[in-house]
């Protein structure tokens, strides 16, 4: 019995439910009545639309408790690949391979847990072509599940690649008014980036004869290839994360998008520059990593000075809290080309934390659009006094954001900063300056939006969050209160394959004369 | 069960809102208050027990962070150190939460302020007992946070939140040294918990950094840190120290502490006078095996606390809100602790933190009583005569006056103690520690006992300045204030109570202990490294005699061998507390480290002080008016205006901050990187976008398609590289 269960293609079911919940969204409107012109009937489309909306929380929530189970029968003292699935697919060398480590599953349950949360979000505020929004999300979740389980580059090229296409329907059709340039700028820099990825990837088949992703992080390029692979994956990557000065699209991405579809973009889409790093750079190119390190550190640093000032100067609300995902992405890139354990593992609890303080920041911008219609700060002010709940969870994510010690935003950003000081105390120096300016920023948007006096009109009647809001904005908050008060949950999954990581990465160094 | 006395707080700043709502701001109000006293009483018997039975102990709750080497727990460290911490910050925050009762009775939003008044002790205490630099740092970041939502409680006046995020973001360029100070610790010892880092120093054991092939004994070590090579202790100690600058108001970090005078008046006795921002002082006495091993961060301290000192006092002369006077005032006495810490007396520095938290959190609280009544003035100028309608709050107020200014007898003793108010003892000890030190060769030392006499005649000047503006001569009030003067009610005036009796006696009854006779047995080795007062303990008997010898030793030693050094040190720093074991038993032991002349130098500093404030504002006249020493008002304007420090801060750093964020997101982002970038292709953009319009018609079945070429397209690159192989 447990026996076939563990047999059994957890992650495949995991991955492909939400797809096949997007399949019903569409059979279920097939099966819609309709009028002569082909066009559904104005009450039947409301049903269709509810049935959508259940269906896709149905199936994200499905999604949700598959990965709960994938995550109790996960071993976390096992640095290797577990639950792994292989079946032939291209031939060649190419197979339809999927499996979690510790790294990974972290990953992938950030991912099944927010997207409930991103539907949810939407229940009220979406009101045109409902089903499609859904549908879209559905497809989304698949297809990022699909980034963090996949084994094979080539698989994984294809979900990450593909990843591009809902995300930019979701800017593009239910964005706001500049969303076809914000749709396109997203769409663009990160198409061009990832060219550059499929060359090297087709590269290393023609070297190795095989995309297997473990067997690749085994194989040791010449130092003069993984210098160019490095460069094709950094492309990719540094864009997704994004780093400077390839970070441009976030922030319009981000105003424009709808509100869940800048929950998903934040929480999960910008992590997989830095699984991506992790899972591809530092493994297999172990000497570009180490020789290309003072550039990172070079790009991380501007982007945390340069964006925190940015964001200090920002107008739109969504803008800001953008300019700071760039800012605290800068941490994620430092820990993890430290090559230190610390740095690496406070890259990746920075990454987990990001997605829910930062959703959960977008979901607070989101509650006061769907009331007042405006993102502008100066819209806003004395919203305590008609909104006091809001102001508290507001608050509460504001001071995560600027990483005060007991929520989640500390641990990573100290974390990985102290494994860089490890390395160059200079970097950590330069790094720390986001300690102040991330305070100056997030303040400054707290105080000109939730304090002061109530004195707009169209403010007056502000309703405080309700039941819904409340219940989204509180689970991210226990979330990231109790991973800052009791962080080695998410620490000790991480530790065994970081410790291999680190250990394959020292070892590379030392042999071919590289190293620390 | 004693990590309660933490928590019980916590339990408060939790439930006062939801028992607000369910019975009544009253309710939450003792709740709260409650659940701090039985806090406090536990913590004056941990107190007595540590004190009475030497205990230190450690426990351990969970573990908070675990990378690797990097490990730190929730812990609750008690040694004396802690203790007197936390009788302090208990003692003083319950008698702040009964004095809150009244003085925010009409306030709509009380079990909020309660919650935070609470939520604030919590973190403290936390602070305070942490056995590691990480739960330091929590404490540390948390009073930060809860003194942010104090001070920008009353969240409708601009000034008030203005004020809030000032502190906010001052105190984390603070906490940016210190902060990296962490970080640096980890990186040499490998590990950020108290007992295995200070015990690699007191050991002057070898210690081998990451990442580096060899290291060597720590005391000695030179690193490179931010390219320059330094000795390893000096850099993290003088990076701690920043971090101590912030959380309490040293000169250039000090800013902050005025502006928070906008919170209400009993979170500026507690917070911002006797609890929190001791918090810096705490932190350099807790890591004092660090600062012992490195001279200059020590000389540092030392400079910037004496300077704080005369500093802020010449500022709180000129000023004439009464909260502001008492604010300038603290950071004038936090000064003082610093460079008795500086200087090495860290016992004489817990000692003037612990009796000043009595008489000037008394003066706050005194404060809040007059502006309570006095229908939320603050300007001195604007009162006068005050006594008639509150004779109470004016005998308090004097009491702590007296306390502050340093009122006692001098060469006088009473049960072994000097006979005095709680400042006389506790100021005159830091201010001759200072002068024995100078004697011994420290930095600044001089400096420090020059500028601690001089502050001290202005802190005697300003402070009854105070008093005969607010409480003597006429009233200058406008006749409405006058009218509808209320007397504050006896939740206000109780809590002062048990405070004038501190201002008052706290320093005969804790002399011995702090830093009389008893000091060494008192402290246990909380102030400095613990093996040695093992060792000390060992030889108690002949420790006296024993230290000298081995100071002779050190002395005429070549110094150079760590042996040397360390023995050398460690009689140092005993020998500074029982210099004033000496100071104190006059003619016990016999010999007079310091002259008499020094003895009586604060004494007098008093005298003159008070005696030209009696004299002046008796007569009803004030000298500090814009003609001031010169015609031209400009020494009023320099001292009114703070030395200008909020104008060349808002200069040098806060518009150009704004200017660079805006060009940088204008130009940068906009101009160079979007238009050589996405926009240098705009044509591009525009020409999809036109046929991209369709978007907004079409099906998601149009979408999929489009997906399915692209994966296509990529199929076929796959399929015809496999062919080319």
């Amino acid at each position: 019995m447990t026996e076939t269960l563990a047999d059994a293609p957890w992650l495949s079911l995991l991955t492909f439910a939400p797809l096949l919940g997007a399949i019903f969204i569409i059979f279920q409107r097939m099966m819609a009545r309709r009028d002569e012109a082909g066009q559904i009937e104005a009450n039947e489309l409301v049903q269709v639309e509810n049935r959508s909306k259940w269906i896709a929380l149905g199936f994200t929530l499905i999604t949700f408790v598959i990965s709960i189970f994938v995550f109790f029968g996960f071993d976390s003292s096992v640095a290797g690949y577990q639950y792994v699935e292989k079946a032939g697919w291209l031939g060649n060398g190419i197979n339809y391979k999927m499996g979690v480590d510790g790294i990974s599953i972290l990953f992938v349950l950030l991912t099944t847990f927010i997207m409930p949360i991103c539907i949810i979000a939407s229940w009220d505020s979406i009101k045109n072509r409902v089903a499609d929004y859904m549908i879209a999300f559905l497809v989304l979740e698949t297809l990022m599940l699909g980034v963090f389980c996949a084994l094979d580059l080539v698989l994984f090229y294809l979900f990450f690649e593909a990843s591009l296409i809902p995300m930019f329907l979701i800017i593009g059709i239910w964005g706001g008014a500049n969303r076809i340039y914000a749709a396109f700028k997203f769409f663009l820099y990160t198409l061009l980036g990832s060219v550059l990825m499929l060359i090297a990837i087709l590269w290393m088949y023609s070297q190795v004869g095989t995309t297997d992703i473990p067997t690749l992080q085994q194989y040791t390029f010449s130092s003069g290839a993984q210098t160019w692979l490095w460069l094709a994956f950094f492309a990719s990557f540094a864009v997704k994360m994004p780093m400077w000065p390839v970070h441009t699209w976030l922030p319009d991405a981000h105003v424009e998008a709808p509100t869940a579809g800048s929950v998903v973009l934040a929480a999960i889409l910008l992590k997989m520059g830095g699984y991506g790093f992790l899972r591809f750079s530092l493994p297999m190119f172990p000497i570009a990593s180490v020789d290309f390190a003072p550039l990172v550190y070079a790009l991380s640093i501007v982007a945390i000075i340069y964006t925190s000032l940015v964001a200090l100067a920002q107008e739109d609300m969504k803008k800001l809290i953008a300019y700071s995902s760039v800012a605290h992405m800068g941490f994620v890139t430092l820990g993890i080309f430290s090559g230190t354990k610390q740095g690496i593992e406070g890259a990746l609890f920075q990454m987990l934390s990001h997605g829910f303080i930062s959703g959960a920041l977008f979901l607070c911008v989101g509650v006061v659009y769907d009331r007042i219609h405006t993102r502008e700060i100066k819209a806003y002010g004395g919203l305590v006094h008609r909104m006091p709940i809001y102001a508290v969870l507001f608050l509460f994510f504001t001071m995560g954001n600027v990483g005060l010690p007991g929520t989640s935003g500390f641990i990573g950003e100290f974390l990985s900063m102290a494994g860089v000081f490890r390395v160059n105390s200079w970097v950590a120096f330069f790094a720390a300056f986001g300690v102040i300016l991330s305070a100056a920023y997030a303040l400054r948007l707290y105080r000109e939006v939730i304090f002061g006096e109530l004195v707009k009109e169209n403010l007056m009647s502000i309703k405080d969050v309700d039941q819904r809001e409340l219940v989204l904005l509180s689970v991210l908050a226990a979330f990231a209160l109790y991973l800052g008060v009791n962080p080695t949950v998410a620490l000790d999954i991480f530790s065994a394959p970081v410790d291999f990581l680190i250990a394959n990465y020292n070892t590379a160094n030392s042999i071919i004369g590289g190293g620390l | 069960m004693e990590p309660l006395v933490v928590l019980l707080p916590l339990f408060g700043a939790m439930l006062a809102v939801p028992t607000g709502r369910s019975f009544g701001p009253r309710a939450a109000e003792l709740t709260t208050t409650i659940l701090m006293a039985i806090a406090a009483i536990w913590s004056w018997l941990i107190f007595f027990d540590v004190a009475g039975n030497h205990v230190s102990e450690t426990r351990t709750l969970f573990t908070w962070f675990g990378s690797g080497s990097f490990q730190a727990s929730w812990a609750m460290k008690i040694d004396m150190l802690s203790a007197v911490m936390l009788v302090v910050i208990n003692s003083v925050s319950t008698l702040v939460h009964a004095y809150s009762i009244g003085y925010m009775h009409d306030d709509p939003h009380r079990p909020r302020f309660f919650a935070y008044l609470s939520l604030f002790t919590f973190a403290m205490l936390c602070l305070v007992t942490a056995d590691n630099f990480m739960q330091l740092f929590f404490g540390w970041e948390g009073v930060g946070l809860a003194s942010y939502l104090l001070i920008g409680f009353w969240f409708k006046k601009p000034s008030a939140n203005a004020a809030a995020m000032k502190a906010f973001v001052v105190n984390r360029v603070g906490d940016f040294g210190f902060a990296l100070g962490i970080m640096g610790i980890f990186w040499i010892f490998r590990s950020v918990e108290f007992d295995t880092v200070f015990s690699l120093i007191a050991n002057n054991s070898e210690v081998v950094p990451f990442g580096m092939e060899q290291g060597g004994a720590i005391q000695t070590l030179k690193l490179t840190f931010f390219g320059a090579e330094v000795h390893a202790l000096t850099a993290i100690a003088v990076l701690l120290f920043i971090g101590a600058m912030g959380k309490s108001a040293q000169f250039l970090l000090h800013t902050w502490l005025p502006d928070a005078m906008e919170g209400p008046t009993p979170v500026s006795a507690l917070i911002h006078a006797a609890t929190m921002v001791t918090a810096g002082v705490f932190l350099v006495c807790r890591c004092s095996v660090i600062f012992e091993y490195a001279p200059s961060a020590t000389a540092m301290v030392t400079l910037v606390g004496a300077t704080t000192a005369f500093f802020a006092a010449t500022v709180a002369l000129f000023q004439n809100d009464i909260k502001k006077i008492i604010a300038y005032s603290t950071c004038s006495q936090l000064g003082y602790m610093f460079f008795a810490a500086g200087v090495g007396a860290y016992g004489a520095a817990m000692f003037h933190l612990f009796t000043h938290a009595f008489f000037k959190a008394l003066l706050f609280l005194g404060a809040g009583a007059v502006i309570h009544g006095m229908h939320h003035e603050q300007d001195i100028k604007k009162m006068g005569g005050v006594r008639h309608m509150m004779p109470m709050t004016h005998l308090l107020m004097v009491i702590g006056t007296i306390a502050i200014t340093g009122v006692g007898v001098p060469f006088m003793t009473l049960f072994g103690a000097p006979l005095g108010t709680a400042g006389f003892i506790s100021k005159d000890i830091v201010i001759e520690s200072a002068f024995e030190a100078a004697g011994e060769g420290a930095p600044f030392a001089m400096y420090a006992f020059v500028m601690g006499l001089i502050a001290a005649v202005f802190t005697a000047f300003y402070s009854w300045r105070l008093i005969f503006l607010t409480f003597w001569g006429k009233s200058r009030a406008s006749e409405e204030v006058r009218k509808h003067f209320h007397a504050p009610s006896n939740w206000m005036m109780i809590p002062l109570i048990p405070l004038a009796v501190g201002a008052l006696l706290a320093g005969i009854v804790f002399y011995g202990n702090f830093v009389g006779p008893n000091a060494d047995k008192f402290w246990n080795g909380a102030l400095y490294d613990a093996h040695e007062t093992v060792e000390t303990h060992a030889s108690d008997s002949q420790s006296a005699s024993h230290d000298t010898q081995d100071h002779a030793e050190a002395k005429t030693g070549d110094g150079d061998n760590h042996a040397a050094i360390e023995s050398h040190e460690a009689t140092d720093s005993h020998g500074a507390t029982e210099n004033h074991e000496v100071a104190g038993d006059h003619g016990v032991e016999g010999g007079h480290h310091v002259p008499s002349w020094v003895i009586l130098a604060p004494f007098f500093a008093m005298l003159i002080g008070s005696l030209t404030a009696a004299a002046h504002y008796l007569r009803g006249s004030d000298p500090l008016r814009p003609g001031f020493m010169v015609e031209d008002g400009m020494i009023y304007g320099f001292l009114k205006n703070k030395w200008y420090f909020d104008e060349i801060y808002d200069f040098i750093f806060v518009q150009p901050a704004k200017k660079i964020g805006r060009f940088l997101w204008k130009i940068g982002d906009g101009k160079i990187i979007d238009g050589l970038g996405p926009n240098g292709i705009a044509g591009l953009v525009a020409l999809g976008a036109k046929r991209i319009v369709r978007i907004q018609t079409g099906y998601m079945y149009h979408y999929a398609f489009v997906m399915l070429i692209g994966i296509a397209l990529f199929m076929s690159i796959v399929l015809l590289s496999r062919g080319g192989n």
